[in-house]
């Protein structure tokens, strides 16, 4: 289930046109511990493209996307 | 009593706003009133776009400078000072001669800083031209520049301008055809999305002009770190890339003013796009690059907003509803040559239509840069 999903680290980039949600999450994960589980939360429908696919690029793990009442939810985990 | 409008910050929005309120609260400053204090932490104001020409020997960093007090009216106060705190709950903001300063209406324009030391290597293995002494260093690496690879690579997303980037790298080919050496010269381009711009539109229109013009892109693109003995760039995803000369948009930061103050978490100002009223502060501001809106960081973003704060504080100091808001109209030049240029103009939510680029648009381009000041004056 998705909502078990307990983040360590949640970005806030409701709001933000993209490609703004994907570089928070980039300058996040840059930051973070391998291991570390980020909570992108973004309201811009492509970052739900956009952000898999970096995600896929960079080697880190998608754990899941998560539609909520206005926004998305996008779980991803940092690799070594 | 009398209504203190405090402005912090003498860039494009800062000088603007000064003008604009001048305009429109003309009899309460004559009265006493009101009065508007702009303070900067430096007597000059800086045209950051003409460093693109910079590189080229095409202008001079000294083109792009003018006092402060040359481009605000009489009746606004200009102090030279640095703001070191904002405390929105007492109204004050603390300066660095000493004591602080009550303000009823706050307006913070401090613009974006650039941070090349937070990417290891960039700053000893880079070159840019965001700033005087970067685009007169990067004037005199081209012009010895005759063969190897060229790398611009944005490495700092959001930054200033962001159409610039595209604009050195076709400027840098047309320029190096015209002195026969682009074919000792490979140009590769790198942007850190999985497009060559973050608006969809440039992206769709650059990526055939680059292909046309030979340019290398390189996509998904995030650079980590820059070792400058080996002249080698590393990213994120694990790729590298060599290079002779690099031409890197550094990072860019807000204000840890903002931050300390409570006002926004990433140093951007937490703003209602269309009224630009803090979201954590009553009576507070922001416009320009110190303002976290969906649309450019550039000079007609900051002269546009402007426009529509001066109108709001006005209207509420003659105690009426203000109904002024900002749509996140964004024009800019683009040049894609060295005698050609196109240009955009958007709004919130909307993509730019792209137009063929043309040598009048060049020129008006050049003649906006040469007019400039007065837009700063707030008279266009």
């Amino acid at each position: 289930m998705s909502e078990s999903i307990s983040p360590d680290e949640t970005v806030d980039s409701r709001g933000a046109a993209c490609p703004g949600p994907l570089m928070d999450l980039i300058g996040k994960i840059q930051d973070a511990e391998p291991g570390t589980v980020i909570e992108l939360q973004t309201s811009d429908s492509g970052s739900k493209g956009d952000v898999p696919e970096w995600v896929d690029e960079a080697g880190h793990e998608l754990l899941d996307t998560v539609e909520r009442d206005d926004y998305w939810s996008i779980y991803v985990e940092k690799t070594d | 009593m009398t209504e203190r409008i405090v402005i912090v910050g003498g860039g494009t929005g800062g000088t603007v706003l000064a003008n604009r309120l001048s305009e429109r609260l003309e009899p309460e400053l004559d009265s006493g009133e009101v009065e508007v204090v702009l303070i900067n932490d430096g007597e000059k104001q800086y045209y950051k776009p003409a460093y693109l020409y910079v590189p080229f020997d095409k202008k001079d960093v000294s083109d792009a400078t003018k006092p402060i007090t040359d481009l605000l009216p009489r009746d606004v106060q200009f102090r030279v000072d640095r703001v070191e705190s904002v405390d929105t709950d007492r109204k004050q903001v603390t300066l660095a001669s000493g004591g602080g300063l009550a303000y009823d209406q706050l307006v913070l324009a401090t613009g974006a800083n650039l941070a090349p030391d937070n990417v290891p290597g960039l700053a000893e293995g880079g070159h840019h031209f965001y700033g005087p002494d970067g685009a007169e260093a990067l004037k005199e690496e081209l012009a010895e520049f005759r063969e190897g690879h060229l790398v611009l690579s944005v490495i700092g997303v959001p930054h200033m301008c962001p159409a610039a980037p595209v604009e050195f790298t076709l400027m840098a080919d047309d320029w190096l055809r015209k002195r026969g050496l682009r074919e000792d010269v490979e140009i590769t381009y790198t942007y850190p999305i999985q497009r060559p711009h973050g608006l969809q539109s440039i992206a769709d229109w650059v990526t055939p002009i680059f292909e046309e013009r030979d340019v290398n892109v390189k996509t998904f693109f995030n650079v980590e770190s820059v070792d400058p003995d080996a002249q080698r760039l590393e990213t994120m995803e694990g790729k590298e890339l060599d290079y002779d000369l690099l031409v890197g948009i550094p990072p860019h930061e807000g204000s840890d003013l903002i931050k300390e103050a409570g006002l926004g978490d990433s140093g951007w100002v937490d703003v209602d796009q269309h009224t630009m009223e803090a979201e954590h502060a009553e009576d507070v501001y922001a416009i320009g690059d110190a303002a976290d809106v969906p649309t450019s960081k550039a000079g007609s973003v900051a002269h546009y907003e402007a426009g529509t704060v001066a109108d709001r504080i006005a209207t509420r100091i003659r105690g009426g509803v203000p109904t002024a808001t900002f749509d996140g109209k964004t024009v800019c030049f683009i040049e894609t040559g060295m005698d050609e240029a196109t240009f955009v103009s958007f709004e919130y939510g909307s993509e730019p239509t792209m137009r063929e680029p043309s040598k009048p648009i060049h020129w008006a381009k050049l003649g906006y840069n040469e007019s400039y000041w007065l837009t700063a004056r707030g008279l266009i």
